[in-house]
């Protein structure tokens, strides 16, 4: 290696590194003006703290961008300042639910101040991923482990004494007094599996044998992993009472199926192997016919349990309109579980229709950097990986706000950076921080 | 993997799009529904956020309706001092059923958002201060208001007096009444249940009949053929026959007196006898020989089909544009399709109290800030033009005077003697009309006293006869009461 040839790459990496830059400032700034006007309209006066909680947030972002330029250069340079802005934007919104509810006759705990805490440590595991994970096919290497141990991650919460029901269903476990969410690790650790076990059969399942109907489809044997992944994510859904993983979790299977297979016949089969496991879900549980019926019909049975949430978060969005009632001016506290599932409906009440769209193209923009990264992924198992992060993390963002604005069935999860709850930061932090290092030219395939 | 990927790429584009689509249609298509929506309380608790002002009486110290601050999601409780007595002027304030009344005419005020205060709560903000309601000042005296009431008790009815020179409406009671606050709790089910007992109640306590409800005038209305005749050049002494019926032309029916007999023996009677005695034939005639034209025609200048001004809501009264001679003769007793609200019956009285011009009635004398300073004042004696008119005189003055003079024999002499009040000289006209077969009558009284200096006119009506039914006469059952709210009008002040 002469020393002119990285001169290109470099230039080039250090001019990525400067548009990260300019958008961090400008997210910083957009989080600090949030705050500052959280602030304004709850006294008429900018907040105390506002200047101590800025120097931690460039604080923060100054460490992030370091250690973007150090250990991922030449990486993509829209990620980690949308990340940011999305948590800091969730950040001051829960700090702003707690204003609300803190007027209540008996307070809740304020969720502020462990969301901060939650933040510095998601950005430290987004460190933490790059610096520990120079080269992500090492994860290639460890495809069984990873994948045993996503399953254990995803039945813990089921298994008496170690899970916690919270809000009806069963996702949460209890560890060292925290509350944790291992579904939103396990999630991670699937794709992984996926990417791995997909990468290495993508031949076998693409060879068409057998004639069915229209379809021509793979041998029989190669449908094993996928009734796997049916019984698993339906086996999820019942014994946490949830859909929302379930249906995360297979919607992410059958869409990497397809992109590794490039095969529509395996939606097809997928599709109506959940539609049938749906279908028996909603005959054989009740929580799960109540939660279609307030969807489909929701104006007539406002009695239901689970209804009076996604009233008051319609009400919500309705009270918004186009141009929002403003930060602080709203009513988020109307709504049940506002800062988990439902704090897309307080940005859609106090930010308005622009806001909220605003908020989706962030998502929009991830997603689509996350796409152009598996495009460009020099092998199979990259490219999987980095679309299977992408679809659930695009998947996850349609399900919940899909949820909240009455498009689908309501189901319980966290839209990513900007609900309260440390598994779902943690988790969210870790993916950007893998697709990252995917958009970063490899140093290994650099010396190939 | 391009392929797939890039069909991967299209389908999350779709997804986001939906998101997109659906969010646009419930932010802009729907925003107006789901934000005004009953069940979403947010409007509503930003609207309990601000101390409602306080609607006080005329003397300024009798409170009608106040805000309490409560430790409840909403903040403010609307409270009415003497809820039934005045029900029917401040209205209610329901966090259900919306406002009524003055609540509802002066709720720009009431919340303090009227564009007077506009610089004043601009000024507000910018100091943090907390924004407060208007204080509005009625023209309702406790006293009359009360003693109106009294008098007409538990009889569905209604009684209007206001003073006819300033238009200062002085008791405006409907009975029966309800309390505004029980439908201004903030309990749900307490409101509810309210709402639907007085809805489903037959007796619909919560229709104002002061303003609102449209009666016959019966006999109240010669006044208005009355003023017709005279402008026409009739004198109160022009004498007309005194037949036992009056044939209607172009039909078999008959115009008969009260009790079916003469009005003087058979004799020819005067006009002013005429009025005293409440004579059916005469009207009759008059009305025929006046032709229904010139009848219409007063009958508007007084207000009637005409939309006019009020502080309150209130209907409209109302006589046919088209009448042919028998319904002519008919309409210039009070009977057939005429129909008028207490209100209006109040100020075609004052109008004849007030040389013949009609006063601009007004229930809201002034809206103050919490510390006593004016934001609005609507000037007493304003001149009533009605739509079309060219000035407010709606019967010429020396009709007027006339009228004055022939309603003093109605209470000296004639059917109203029991709204004589002693050391007074007091002028009205009693009403009885015919609301159908074998259903009791309703009855009126309207007037005005002193004679030589009005000080207050008013007009009473009670549905149904009152307690004595068929018996009911307007200047048996309804005099009375007309006499206690005069009374109490004229009463020495404290």
């Amino acid at each position: 290696m002469t020393a002119a040839a990285p001169a290109a790459p470099r230039v080039a990496a250090r001019r990525r590194a400067n548009v990260e830059l300019g958008l961090l400032v400008l997210a910083v700034i957009v989080v600090l003006s949030a705050y500052g006007l959280v602030g304004l309209s709850q006294a008429p006066e900018l907040p105390d703290d506002l200047f101590a909680y800025g120097a931690a947030l460039i604080a923060l972002a100054t460490v992030a961008h370091i250690v973007t330029r150090r250990l991922a250069p030449g990486g993509d340079p829209l990620l980690m300042p949308l990340a940011f802005a999305l948590n800091g934007l969730g950040l001051v919104m829960v700090r702003r639910i707690d204003f609300a509810l803190a007027a209540r006759a008996q307070p809740p705990e304020p969720l502020g101040p462990a969301q901060a805490v939650w933040t510095v440590a998601g950005i430290a595991v987004f460190v933490l991923t790059l610096a520990v994970l120079r080269d992500h096919r090492v994860l290639d290497n460890y495809r069984y482990l990873i994948g045993a141990g996503a399953i254990v991650l995803l039945l813990l919460p089921s298994i008496p004494g170690v899970g916690v029901e919270i809000n009806g269903a069963q996702l949460w476990v209890r560890f060292l007094g925290f509350s944790f969410q291992p579904g939103e690790l396990a999630k991670l650790a699937l794709v992984a599996f996926f990417a791995s076990y997909l990468a290495e059969k993508r031949q076998l399942l693409t060879v068409a044998t057998n004639r069915l109907g229209p379809f021509m489809l793979p041998p029989a044997r190669a449908f094993g992993p996928i009734a796997a992944i049916w019984a698993l994510s339906l086996g999820v859904l019942i014994s946490q009472r949830d859909l929302g993983v379930g249906l995360l979790i297979f919607g992410l299977f059958v869409t990497m199926l397809y992109v590794a297979t490039a095969r529509p016949a395996y939606i097809a089969v997928a599709v109506a192997l959940f539609a049938a496991g749906g279908a028996f879900a909603y005959s054989a549980f009740s929580h799960v016919q109540q939660r279609i019926t307030i969807w489909l019909d929701l104006w007539n049975n406002l009695d239901a349990r689970g209804a009076g949430q996604l009233m008051q978060s319609l009400f919500a969005l309705g009270t918004g309109g186009l141009a929002g009632v403003g930060w602080g001016q709203g009513r988020p506290e109307f709504i049940p579980v506002v800062s988990t599932d439902f704090i897309f409906s307080a940005f859609g009440e106090e930010l308005g229709l622009l806001g909220a769209t605003a908020l989706l193209l962030c998502y929009l923009l991830i997603v689509g950097r996350g796409l152009r990264i598996a495009v460009r992924a020099p092998d199979e198992f990259s490219a999987l990986l980095a679309a299977g992060l992408t679809i659930i993390f695009g998947l996850q963002v349609f399900i919940i706000v899909g949820g909240v604005t009455r498009l689908l069935p309501l189901t319980g999860l966290t839209l990513p950076f900007l609900s309260y709850g440390g598994s779902s930061l943690l988790s969210n932090w870790i993916l950007i921080a893998l697709l990252l290092r995917m958009s970063a030219p490899q140093p290994s395939a650099a010396a190939q | 993997m391009i392929r797939p990927l890039r069909s991967v790429s299209l389908l999350m584009l779709a997804l986001f799009g939906a998101l997109f689509v659906n969010l646009n249609y419930l932010q802009v298509v729907r925003a107006r529904d789901l934000a005004s929506d009953p069940r979403n309380s947010r409007g509503l608790i930003e609207e309990y956020e601000i101390r409602r002002g306080a609607i006080f009486a005329a003397d300024e110290t009798t409170q009608i309706a106040h805000s309490e601050e409560t430790e409840g999601l909403l903040r403010f409780q609307r409270i009415y001092d003497d809820g039934p007595l005045y029900a029917h002027v401040s209205g209610f304030y329901s966090f259900i059923y919306g406002r009524s009344q003055l609540e509802l005419a002066m709720n720009s005020y009431l919340v303090g958002s009227a564009p007077e205060v506009f610089a004043r709560n601009l000024a507000d903000l910018l100091s943090g201060q907390e924004r407060r309601g208007d204080v509005v000042i009625t023209t309702i005296r406790p006293d009359v208001q009360r003693a109106a009431a009294e008098a007409l008790g538990d009889r569905a009815g209604a009684v209007v007096a206001l003073n006819p020179r300033s238009g200062e409406i002085l008791a405006l009671v409907s009975s029966p009444s309800y309390d505004p606050n029980v439908l201004a709790s903030h309990e749900r089910s307490v409101v509810v249940d309210y709402w639907e007992q007085t809805e489903s109640d037959p007796a619909n306590p919560r229709l104002s009949r002061a303003a609102n409800e449209l009666y016959p005038p019966g006999s109240t209305f010669k006044l208005v053929t009355a003023a017709a005749a005279l402008e026409a050049g009739m004198t109160p002494e022009e004498e007309f026959g005194d037949p036992p019926a009056l044939d209607l032309p172009q039909t078999d029916a008959a115009i008969r007196n009260f009790g079916g007999g003469l009005c003087n023996g058979g004799q020819p009677i005067t006009l002013r006898r005429a009025l005293e005695m409440s004579c059916n034939t005469t009207f009759g005639a008059i009305g025929l020989e006046l032709g229904s034209e010139a009848l219409i025609a007063k009958a508007e200048d007084f207000g009637l089909n005409r939309e006019w001004e009020f502080q309150l809501p209130h209907a409209t009264s109302r006589i046919p544009k088209e009448l042919d001679p028998p319904q002519t003769a008919q309409s210039a007793i009070g009977q057939r399709d005429v129909r008028v609200t207490p209100l209006q019956m109040a100020m075609i009285t004052a109008a004849i109290a007030n040389d013949g011009v009609l006063v601009t009635p007004r229930v809201v004398a002034k809206v103050e800030d919490f510390a006593g300073r004016i934001i609005r004042q609507f000037p007493p004696g304003e001149p009533l033009r009605l739509p079309g008119a060219s000035d407010a005189q709606a019967v010429d003055r020396l009709a007027a005077a006339a009228l004055r003079d022939m309603m003093v024999g109605v209470v000296q002499s004639g059917s109203g003697q029991r709204a004589a009040i002693d050391g007074v000289t007091v002028a009205g006209k009693t009403g009885t009309a015919q609301t159908g077969e074998g259903r009791p009558p309703t009855v009126w009284f309207v007037g005005f006293a002193p004679v030589e200096d009005p000080q207050v006119a008013v007009a009473v009506v009670v549905e149904d006869g009152g307690d004595v039914g068929d018996e009911a006469t307007g200047g048996r059952v309804a005099a009375p009461i007309a006499r206690a709210a005069l009374q109490a009008a004229l009463a020495p002040q404290e």
